[in-house]
């Protein structure tokens, strides 16, 4: 088990979002431009690789019975972290994002991999893991954001890149949008994972 | 290797650790974070405000008027009174509560309008945070203009394809300049 491996397969071979399909909630409901797509990805990045190194290097004193409720208060008090922090010094990337920072408590990446792989593995390798699952779920973000900005509103991070006759396709904006790029993206996933076989 | 004394152990410790870890966090963003709050209140102000050299954040009165509070912020220059912010919020939004800030002159008249705060839907009833629509209420004032949207007989634009954000608007500007005649406007007259 090589650690570059162990780093890069959250980017493309089990991308947390479009491979394992995890983490749903945030993924459709804030990618509504890019900058909110990255600035999601980020604050759970932190959450993830912060939360595993922590639980990796308890994993031996965790009594097996009240691991779950171990993980959640870690996951938690670096999630309220990420909130206190946002709110003092990004005020505007914490408005657009809201309600969706405190509910990365219950984003499923992080329990998982903290049950799958930090509680099994150690210090350096979970550091890996957790550093690759975030990565690869910001770019998912990122993508899905990217494209529903460009489309629904005509710009990239706020830079107008259609022009200013675009007319906006407003439903990539609305929540079909985010279900309708969604799935075409796992379908290309797919598609290019078939064409490699 | 499980028993229950250990488990209540860790728990206990895990659970203390992050809690003193996390008031630790907490006393040094605090600062950071009413900062923040305070500068977008400002903001907020001086973009509905005309020019004033006081705090306004420090003349601030509290008042009911029918049933709720609202706060009025005193911007004054040169020690005389310019004009009052008053923060104003409606229920009827599309999605969620609208929160903006109201300048309003001493004499009634609107002198600005900015949406703090919405959910209503991108693209379409987002639209009342533009400069386009906010800036159709700088000036009306109450009896001299209707302050409704087209649709319901009064002379505010609505966006098209959103009637109900731009009217959830006009009630929040309603509300607070009828708080601000019955609080204010009376005294100097």
């Amino acid at each position: 088990m090589s650690g570059l491996r162990e780093f890069t397969k959250g980017i493309w071979e089990v991308n947390p979002l479009l491979k394992l399909v995890l983490g749903m909630c945030p993924a459709l409901a804030v990618t509504t431009s890019a900058e909110n797509g990255v600035g999601m990805g980020l604050a759970a990045t932190f959450v993830l690789v912060c939360s595993n190194v922590i639980i990796s290097m308890m994993r031996k004193i965790i009594p097996k019975k009240v691991r779950i409720p171990v993980f959640i208060v870690v996951i938690a008090s670096f999630v309220t972290i990420v909130d206190l922090v946002m709110h003092g010094f990004f005020i505007e990337l914490y408005k657009s994002l809201g309600l969706f920072i405190p509910l990365i408590v219950v984003n499923c990446i992080i329990l998982g991999r903290a049950e799958a792989f930090a509680s099994r593995n150690g210090v350096f390798y979970s550091l890996l893991d957790g550093l690759g699952m975030g990565l690869g779920f910001t770019l998912a973000l990122l993508v899905l954001g990217s494209i529903r900005e460009i489309i629904g509103n005509g710009t990239i991070f706020g830079i107008m890149v259609m022009g200013a006759s675009y007319e906006k396709f407003l439903i990539m904006i609305l929540p079909p949008g985010a279900f309708v790029t969604l799935g075409l993206l796992l379908g290309l996933m797919n598609k290019i994972e078939m064409n490699k076989k | 290797m499980d028993t229950v004394p250990r488990m209540v152990a860790v728990l206990t410790i895990v659970c203390c650790v992050a809690a003193i870890a996390l008031s630790q966090v907490y006393s040094v963003t605090k600062e950071p974070i009413a900062n923040a709050e305070k500068n977008e209140q400002l903001k907020a102000i001086k973009a509905v405000l005309p020019p004033y050299d006081n705090d306004p954040l420090k003349e601030v009165e509290k008042h009911k008027y029918e049933g709720s509070t609202f706060e009025f912020y005193a911007g004054k220059k040169a020690g005389e009174l310019v004009g009052r912010a008053v923060k104003v919020k409606s229920d009827s939004g599309y999605s969620g509560t609208i929160e903006a800030m109201l300048g309003i002159a001493p004499d009634g008249k609107i002198t600005g309008l900015y949406i703090l705060k919405h959910s209503e839907t991108p693209g379409l009833g987002a639209k009342i945070v533009e400069k386009a629509f906010t800036d159709q209420f700088t000036g009306k004032q109450l009896g001299k203009c209707n302050l409704c949207v087209k649709k319901d007989g009064g002379d505010i634009d609505q966006i098209t394809g959103a009637t109900i954000s731009p009217r959830a608007v006009c009630f929040a500007v309603r509300q607070g300049l009828l708080a601000h005649k019955a609080l204010y406007e009376k005294k100097s007259e």
